[in-house]
């Protein structure tokens, strides 16, 4: 007839088991949100490397710029204030963040000499070294100081130079200098090939 | 959690454990809005999606079509379907933004028998917690629109969670910034069907007569909507023409559940009344029981402490005395 102190906890216990066990579960009911993960990251407005439209976008990085440290480029989204694009990208563009942390990106200049079926890796001085040669080369070989007619033209006919959306004001204004400065007169930009 | 993030119902859980949160009204009811007459197909949104989410690369075949996958997957929570339909003698692209449509009455929701696993707030984000995911898959089942698919490896389900990370912080989901062509809009649902009466007027006034938005009556309308400029041709577009779900699995489990914990409650009552009134059973020091001591002994069939099978109406057992 007497219960005692043990054989009640032991009751207890083995209710409260079995109600949770038949799904009761009395902690609160939460979904485990993912945290936004550019919520630390600082931002930096860019543009979109790929096309010509230029397209408005943000960075985001983590890392504090300090000496010691390499930033990693965590995200990159549409600039909602750019008024190329209002925030949106096509798909090459939504996906610009490969281009600074692919594994398959190369760091290194790859070099096919005359006749070889393969690309090798070279370094910069040599990719640089054998450039400047095969400019200079055509220059010397096509550069015409007078036309047909006569008149003083000095351009290079035998190069023509392209460039890239993928450039900044600044390059493109540092190519069509010292591309002129050669002669060249065929300058012309990707997006229009 | 965050306050933004109310919850309106949980999966496999009695309402009287939905916190008190859910006292709140809970704040703006949001939506997208999918246009399909102005989408060009670039799939911008398929990478903003997988980009945003950090749900990696699954290789690709070209199998005659500009599709990029076929079929959604687990690492695949946003797919262009294109459609390729002949409509008055031309090929057509009737396209279709497969993702998650977060229905109003969610059928996934519905027929999920883990508490917790799948949430809808109150903003009509239907999202799975996949760590209290336990693999069933009832949720693939009870999809109208075939959205939710299982792993494998991880024993999860998975589907577009409309970015609630993003919506939380106050940003739209990656596939509605992204869109080049203003084809997905996000705003509150109040807004996205004033919107969605505005493109199908557009349409109907370009020719498209049968132009008509996407929000089925039978899952209580859905918290991405489509404006599809073929309104009659929904089935080439793969969307269903009558998706229904039905609360039925979720309050069937709930009765069940709430039956089975009432007779455990009942048999421990019970043992315990049973307890109180006639006490423990006591053995005299032949081990026999002492109301029913006059039957023959036996042998017991294995040596048992103590033993006795707790039934007082049987023959005694012998029972080494202790």
């Amino acid at each position: 007839m007497d219960i005692s102190r043990r054989t009640f906890i032991k009751a207890a216990a083995g209710g409260a088991v079995g109600v949770s066990a038949l799904g009761f579960d009395l902690r609160p009911a939460q979904a485990a949100v993912r945290q936004l993960k550019i919520r630390n990251a600082t931002e930096y407005r860019t543009v979109c490397p790929y096309c010509a439209v230029g397209c408005g976008t943000i960075a985001y990085v983590h890392g504090s710029g300090g000496l010691n440290t390499r930033n990693t480029v965590i995200h990159v989204e549409g600039d909602p204030d750019s008024p190329i694009n209002g925030g949106t990208l096509c798909p090459k563009g939504a996906s610009q963040m490969e281009l600074a942390i692919s594994p398959r990106l190369r760091h290194q200049p790859l070099l096919r000499r005359a006749g070889a079926a393969d690309w090798e890796e070279v370094d910069w001085d040599t990719a640089m070294d054998w450039f400047a040669r095969k400019f200079k080369d055509s220059r010397d070989a096509s550069f015409r100081e007078r036309d047909d007619a006569g008149r003083v033209v000095n351009r290079a006919d035998g190069i023509a130079w392209v460039g890239s959306a993928t450039v900044s004001n600044e390059d493109a204004y540092l190519i069509t200098k010292t591309m002129r400065a050669m002669g060249l007169v065929y300058i012309d930009h990707q997006a229009r090939i | 959690m965050a306050d933004s993030l109310t919850i309106r119902r949980v999966s496999a859980s009695p309402d009287a454990f939905i916190p008190i949160s859910a006292l709140r009204s809970g704040g703006p009811t949001y939506a997208k809005l999918v246009d399909i007459g102005a989408c060009i197909g670039c799939k911008g949104c398929e990478v903003a999606c997988k980009e945003w989410n950090d749900l990696g690369v699954e290789p690709t075949a070209n199998f005659g079509s500009y599709q990029s996958h076929r079929d959604l997957s687990p690492k695949t929570w946003l797919l262009m379907r294109f459609n390729e339909v002949e409509v008055d003698g031309n090929l057509n692209w009737l396209i279709k933004k497969d993702a998650c449509l977060h229905c109003e009455d969610p059928g996934c929701l519905f027929s999920c028998p883990a508490p917790g696993a799948i949430v809808q707030y109150t903003n009509g984000i239907v999202d799975f917690n996949q760590e209290s995911c336990i693999g069933c898959q009832y949720c693939v089942t009870g999809c109208p629109f075939d959205i939710p698919r299982f792993d494998a490896s991880t024993r999860k389900v998975s589907k577009c969670n409309m970015c609630v990370d993003r919506v939380e912080a106050g940003l739209e989901p990656a596939c509605v910034k992204t869109c080049p062509t203003n084809a997905i809009s996000w705003g509150s649902k109040h807004d996205m069907l004033a919107l969605a009466d505005q493109k199908v007027e557009t349409l109907q006034s370009r020719g498209y007569a049968n132009a008509a938005v996407y929000n089925p009556a039978g899952v209580g309308g859905t918290h991405m909507m489509y404006v599809v400029p073929h309104g009659d041709r929904l089935a080439d577009y793969s969307l269903p023409s009558d998706p229904t779900a039905s609360p039925a699995p979720m309050t069937g489990l709930m009765f069940m559940k709430r039956l089975g914990a009432w007779m455990m409650g009942f048999g421990v009552l019970g043992a315990l009344v049973h307890f109180l009134r006639y006490g423990p059973e006591r053995l005299d020091e032949h081990g026999d029981h002492r109301d029913h001591g006059d039957g023959p002994a036996r042998e017991a069939p294995s040596a048992r402490l103590g033993g006795h099978d707790g039934h007082g109406d049987g023959p005694a057992r012998q029972a080494p005395s202790a």
